[in-house]
């Protein structure tokens, strides 16, 4: 049973994903600036950042009303708004669209949650396909390092603390952390993600990126993939 | 006509809420369905009133009422972008929120619940608009089965008129807009309404609805309903001491229906 509706294009779907401080989103940034210098029309999608949601999500998170089944279906409904508004019409017109984390967020975080597993996975059917999914593997330590040590302010839900894994906010992201690394640990060969050693270097995790992208799309802009020619606007300058 | 003293304790249809203990649920469930003007409102504030001299704690609850997605539902219907997904997806957030903070504590407190508008009216809409049935009704399987469904059946003929007479215009959303049914908003409430009552109709045998005849007089169908759900409440001490839990034979027959009984 195929868990996403096949993308029909012309346009890509490139998604990364990864827990929380192994480098995801400064590469996915590189990436698509990347993309945009190769003249390829190039769209970004962030998780949890629809303008329709916002309001609600931040009543539930600021009154901590959120059960597992209403935190999942309201990142679903973020999702969908996505999906309806930006990245499918994006897709039809042939753009590359980049999304920092996409449905296996949800995938790994809810059922942690303890929300089924079949349950959530339905839930995401009407999501498209990536043709892209890059998965940042860091080792627990590593990406605590990164996120304890850069800012001191870890907030309610993203630490875990609904589910009462520990009183100790930093101790309860800690075990939560290791809980949602262990989900994706589990789906890499299921979802077929391109594996990204984040333990490397900035640089060299971005030339990877790079030649996985420049393999599966070719070293010219595909049919129908939406940009402009940078010889011929090269040309005119 | 359901069997109502058959119907176990309260159980979900296909996945289980974390957390919730289902045979703590001592409760009745009882849910108005039906296509939009056709005066569910006004048989609950009918039954409420009614309920509550007969001695019983009423909880009455309805769509776009959660604390959590009641306003953002409300502000998302002023712009013209929701999607039907997103739709669909932000009204389960709603019934979500309403479920595991009103209706399961109330029902676990013995309250008797009566809902304006269950998973029904969501699922009737998406799949008007064409969504994939089995997607949302594995979506929306987390709900519990009601005690009973009351299906308040009229044409579109009938809706039309207690639009017109009883609000004046016809609304965006009850016309399906969204989904551009009709070049104007009365084609458009023609076409959607009746496919809305084409999928409720689907809904009734798996679903288990009582079919009430709502072309007929405001009075007649709270006859009818005070009946009905006068029934709901004569076997139920004894049958529920007899028969703990004893899964309704209507209800596994049901694909994927799970009983109460079947959880550790």
């Amino acid at each position: 049973m195929p868990f996403f509706l096949p993308n029909r294009g012309p346009g890509r779907l490139i998604i990364v994903e990864g827990i929380d401080g192994s480098g995801k989103s400064t590469q996915i940034a590189l990436l698509s600036q990347w993309l945009r210098l190769r003249g390829f029309a190039v769209a970004f999608s962030e998780w949890n950042s629809s303008p329709l949601v916002k309001e609600t999500t931040r009543r539930g998170k600021k009154k901590e009303m959120f059960t597992p089944t209403s935190f999942s279906l309201i990142h679903a409904t973020d999702f969908a708004d996505r999906m309806e508004r930006y990245i499918l019409p994006l897709l039809k017109a042939g753009a590359v669209v980049c999304a920092d984390r996409y449905a296996y967020t949800a995938f790994a975080r809810d059922v942690v949650r303890g929300v089924d597993r079949a349950w959530v996975r339905n839930l995401y059917r009407f999501a498209l396909k990536p043709d892209l999914a890059f998965y940042f593997k860091v080792p627990l330590e590593t990406a605590l390092g990164r996120i304890l040590g850069g800012r001191n302010a870890l907030k309610y839900y993203e630490a875990g603390m609904d589910l009462g894994l520990s009183r100790n906010i930093e101790e309860s992201f800690r075990i939560f952390q290791g809980r949602i690394l262990a989900e994706y640990e589990s789906m890499i060969e299921e979802m077929g993600f391109h594996v990204i050693d984040a333990t490397k270097s900035i640089e060299s995790q971005q030339q990877e990126m790079r030649r996985i992208v420049l393999r599966e799309f070719g070293l010219v802009r595909p049919p129908g993939v939406l940009g402009v020619d940078l010889n011929a606007a090269r040309l005119h300058a | 006509m359901p069997d109502y003293k058959a119907r176990p304790p309260l159980s979900y249809y296909r996945t289980a809420l974390p957390g919730v203990d289902y045979s703590e649920l001592q409760g009745k469930l009882i849910v108005i369905e039906g296509p939009d003007a056709v005066g569910r409102s006004t048989q609950i504030r009918g039954l409420k009133p009614w309920l509550e001299e007969a001695g019983h704690a009423v909880l009455d609850t309805g769509m776009a009422r959660s604390a959590l997605a009641g306003k953002g539902i409300k502000e998302a219907k002023q712009g013209n972008t929701l999607g039907p997904v997103t739709m669909t997806m932000y009204y389960l957030t709603d019934f979500a929120d309403r479920l595991e903070n009103e209706i399961i504590p109330a029902l676990r407190a013995g309250v008797v619940v009566l809902t304006d508008r269950y998973i029904y009216s969501v699922m009737a809409r998406a799949i008007a608009r064409g969504e994939n049935r089995a997607w949302i009704e594995k979506t929306a399987g987390f709900a519990l089965v009601p005690h009973a469904v009351f299906y308040l059946r009229a044409e579109v003929q009938d809706l039309i008129t207690r639009v017109v007479v009883g609000r004046g215009a016809f609304d965006y959303w009850e016309s399906g807009l969204d989904n551009g049914f009709g070049h104007n908003m009365y084609d458009s409430f023609v076409r959607y309404q009746s496919r809305l009552i084409r999928v409720f109709d689907s809904l009734a045998v798996p679903y288990g609805f009582e079919v009430i005849d709502a072309t007929r007089p405001p009075v007649e169908v709270f006859e009818s309903l005070k009946t009905s759900v006068s029934r709901i409440f004569e076997p139920q001490e004894k049958s529920q001491a007899e028969h703990p839990r004893k899964p309704a034979q209507r209800v596994d027959a049901l694909p994927n229906v799970k009983s109460a009984s079947g959880r550790k």
